[in-house]
């Protein structure tokens, strides 16, 4: 029951659980030996910018738009066109499927049926 | 009174929501709570007969229920030519439709609950229930039965009270696009389908699926039944390149009919694969259907996560990944049809539903996170949102867990699917499974990408008052996360006894054939 | 050739609702365009049901005993009332839509894009 077994290999969720629980407790005993004098809230918390004024948190945060930006852009070859394909008009929908429709004609009936 | 329960078990599925789906106006006049409880009610009445008639299938095989006679001796047709048709519409619950059918119920019982406090703002919420009722009606229809004219019919249910649900939000121009587009898109399919049917019909005078199986002869005019019947289910189940409906609906309709389209789509994929699987059989040429499946769904895995890691929108992204996750189940069963014969076909169709049934979890899971983002702060777009996991500590959690799902992260139920269909398609050819790992390691960017938007990051000041989600919305998600959690722990609960014995039963045309013979 | 005359139609008229579809911009000429493909599956089961020489399935005062079989006409007559429902469904959309978006012109209708 705790095994899954593919053609090609095992799978057993409750060793890797097991296993992960003892590299969490080995891991939870190496952070014990940070210091203890660390305080939350007070002044030894605070952001140091160098003495400037703290921005707002509105600014600090990225946005989801400005993620993976080096991604997108330096494939923005692919992305554009995949965009630019992506109308949105209903007619562009209809296209499709009578595209494919078309493709799976000439795949599936041309080279083997024949008139029964 | 348990013989009613047993042996008419699928009708009672059927009418159960049905009687309630009329029912829902009348009470709704009275009492608002009082509705709300009658239709969980009896949502989960159905998904007990749901699990009961499961249990049935398992035990005692594939389940025959006739609406009309039961065999030749009642109320048949007698023709000159001599032999006798009885006149009736079949069911036929193999162990696919079975799980199917727990598919369906489960998660039309959680988008209720999840309901409760998710529209409790809308004046016109009896019209929800009753649409959400009519939909589930709808759906096991469409996996319960064994005759194709009855599959159209409940093919058309489906769609038009999906439509209405997606165009729920009437205030805003967007939604009541996506809900016509979704319908446009619905009934040229259906049109296409119910064009097949003819076309068979024309030929053997039979609708019933096992009866045309046995006296299909693959003429030329049941090859273009085929492909209006693949193009018809593709389309439907969200294939690109015909996939831009997805989005749309997805994306606005409220997330507890999110829920149900996921269910939707896959009764779609169901019947592409009844079609090809039990109808046409050992007709169809393994290599030019298998590497069509294939193709499609490399198509739409590609295409899924390329598009899901520009949105900004949540909805629409995690229905382009619900695209891609359709992607890899067609690229499963694909590789099960080309390399048909060798030993590790059984094992990629294995995977392929499995992952039917992770994929509906996981994607759920994810659709109600967000469906919780936006009734709390009222935002669509990721970058209105941020260091929510201050206030929002179960939902976060439970989005780790959709997030490790969906990317296929050891120990959820995903990675354990995922694993199966890297394995199979890996042994048919290793540039597919390159691919497709590589499309999970997408999939991680784009949900670590939504997990630190609108979790991670500093306190806004927009967004401090923001409290947790309801108990009525914690609820389903909890129960899907522990699903998952179980399933990914101890994977052969559920795959040893309900995945192989689906994978076996749509293998199995004879069978099929033989019980619709054997139960005449 | 002449008995093949119906089939030939139904194709043409699934031809002309698809170009319908594809190519007009005005959102209600697309629903008539697959009004259009709804009425020639419908013509193509009525077609499918003729017998050469067969009447009407009346048993009573019935001029001969050869008759067409009526499923096919009980499976239109079904098709029918569902094409029914989704096009009252796609119309009502369509004014919801007019009310919001101010045209009907379906390049213009496009704000759920990429």
């Amino acid at each position: 029951m705790l095994t899954l077994d593919s053609g090609s290999g095992i799978w057993t969720p409750i060793l890797w659980l097991f296993l992960f629980v003892l590299f969490s407790v080995i891991v939870l005993w190496l952070r014990g030996f940070g210091r203890s004098d660390y305080k939350k809230g007070t002044d030894q918390t605070m952001i140091f910018f160098s003495g400037n004024m703290e921005p707002l948190k509105d600014m600090v945060h990225i946005r989801s738009t400005n993620l993976y930006w080096g991604f997108t852009e330096s494939l923005s070859v692919v992305f554009e066109k995949l965009r630019k394909a992506h109308t949105g008009r209903i007619n562009d929908y209809v296209y499709w499927f009578v595209v494919v429709l078309a493709l799976l004609f000439i795949i599936v009936i041309l080279p083997g049926g024949g008139l029964q | 009174m348990s013989d009613l329960f047993t042996t008419h078990l699928p009708a009672l599925i059927i009418a159960i929501p049905l009687f309630a789906a009329f029912l829902t106006p009348l009470i709704s006049r009275i009492n608002g709570k009082g509705r709300n409880f009658v239709v969980i009610v009896a949502l989960l009445m159905t998904f007990i007969l749901t699990i009961k008639l499961a249990w049935h299938v398992y035990t005692d095989g594939t389940f025959l229920y006739a609406f009309g006679s039961s065999d030749a001796s009642g109320f048949a047709l007698h023709t000159p030519a001599g032999y006798v048709v009885p006149i009736r519409i079949l069911f036929e619950i193999d162990a696919m439709s079975a799980l199917m059918g727990i598919i369906t119920s489960s998660l039309a019982l959680l988008g209720a609950i999840y309901s409760w406090n998710f529209v409790e703002k809308y004046e016109t919420q009896d019209k929800y229930y009753t649409l959400l009722l009519l939909m589930t009606v709808g759906m096991f229809g469409m996996v319960f039965t064994g005759d194709l004219f009855n599959m159209f019919v409940f093919l058309e249910v489906l769609s038009i009270s999906g439509a209405a649900l997606v165009a729920f939000r009437t205030e805003k121009g967007a939604s009541i696009e996506a809900g016509l587009k979704y319908m446009i898109i619905s009934s040229l399919g259906a049109m296409f389908m119910l064009f097949a049917v003819c076309l068979l019909y024309g030929q053997y005078d039979l609708l019933n699926l096992a009866a045309l199986a046995k006296r299909m002869d693959y003429t030329l005019l049941d090859e273009i039944a085929l492909v209006a019947l693949i193009g018809a289910f593709a389309m439907k189940s969200g294939a690109a390149p015909m996939h831009m409906w997805v989005p749309d609906a997805y994306g606005e309709a409220p997330a507890s009919i999110s829920l149900m389209l996921v269910a939707s789509t896959q009764a779609s994929l169901y019947a592409l694969f009844r079609v090809v699987f039990t109808l046409y059989g050992a007709h169809i040429d393994p290599t030019t259907i298998g590497w069509l499946f294939i193709i499609f769904g490399l198509l739409s895995i590609m295409v899924g996560v390329s598009m899901a890691l520009m949105q900004d929108n949540l909805k629409r992204l995690i229905g382009y990944t619900a695209v891609a996750e359709i992607g890899y189940m067609m690229l499963a069963v694909g590789v099960a049809i080309a390399s048909m014969g060798s030993g590790y076909s059984l094992m990629a169709l294995k995977a392929g539903i499995f992952h039917i049934l992770n994929d509906a979890l996981d994607i759920g899971l994810l659709f109600l996170v967000a469906g919780v983002l936006f009734y709390r702060t009222g935002a669509r777009n990721l970058a209105q949102l941020g260091g929510l996991a201050r206030n929002m500590k179960y939902t976060t959690f439970f989005f780790m867990i959709g997030l490790a799902a969906v990317a296929g992260l050891p120990p959820t139920n995903g990675f354990a699917s995922k694993l199966l269909i890297y394995e199979s398609i890996y042994l048919f050819n290793p540039v597919l499974a390159i691919i497709a790992i590589l499309a999970s390691i997408f999939m991680l960017a784009i949900f670590v990408k939504v997990f630190h938007s609108a979790f991670l990051g500093p306190e806004l000041p927009s967004l401090a008052k923001v409290k947790e989600a309801p108990p009525s919305m914690l609820i389903p998600m909890a129960i899907l996360a522990l699903v998952m959690i179980i399933i990914g722990l101890f994977p052969n609960l559920v795959y040893s006894t309900i995945v192989c014995e689906a994978a076996k039963a749509l293998l199995d045309q004879g069978g099929y054939i033989a019980a619709m013979i054997g139960g005449a | 050739m002449l008995a093949n005359l119906p089939f030939l139609v139904v194709a043409v008229m699934i031809g002309l609702g698809l170009y319908t579809m594809l190519f007009n911009r005005n959102l209600i000429k697309i629903v008539i365009g697959l009004t259009i493909i709804e009425n020639a599956v419908n013509l193509f089961l009525i077609a499918l049901a003729y017998k050469n020489g067969a009447v009407a399935p009346i048993y009573t005062s019935a001029p001969s005993t050869s008759m067409v079989m009526p499923t096919p006409h009980a499976l239109t007559l079904t098709a029918i009332v569902i094409a029914m429902a989704t096009t009252a469904m796609m119309l009502s959309l369509i004014m919801q839509i007019y009310k919001h978006y101010h045209t009907l012109d379906a390049f213009k209708i496009r704000r759920l894009r990429e």
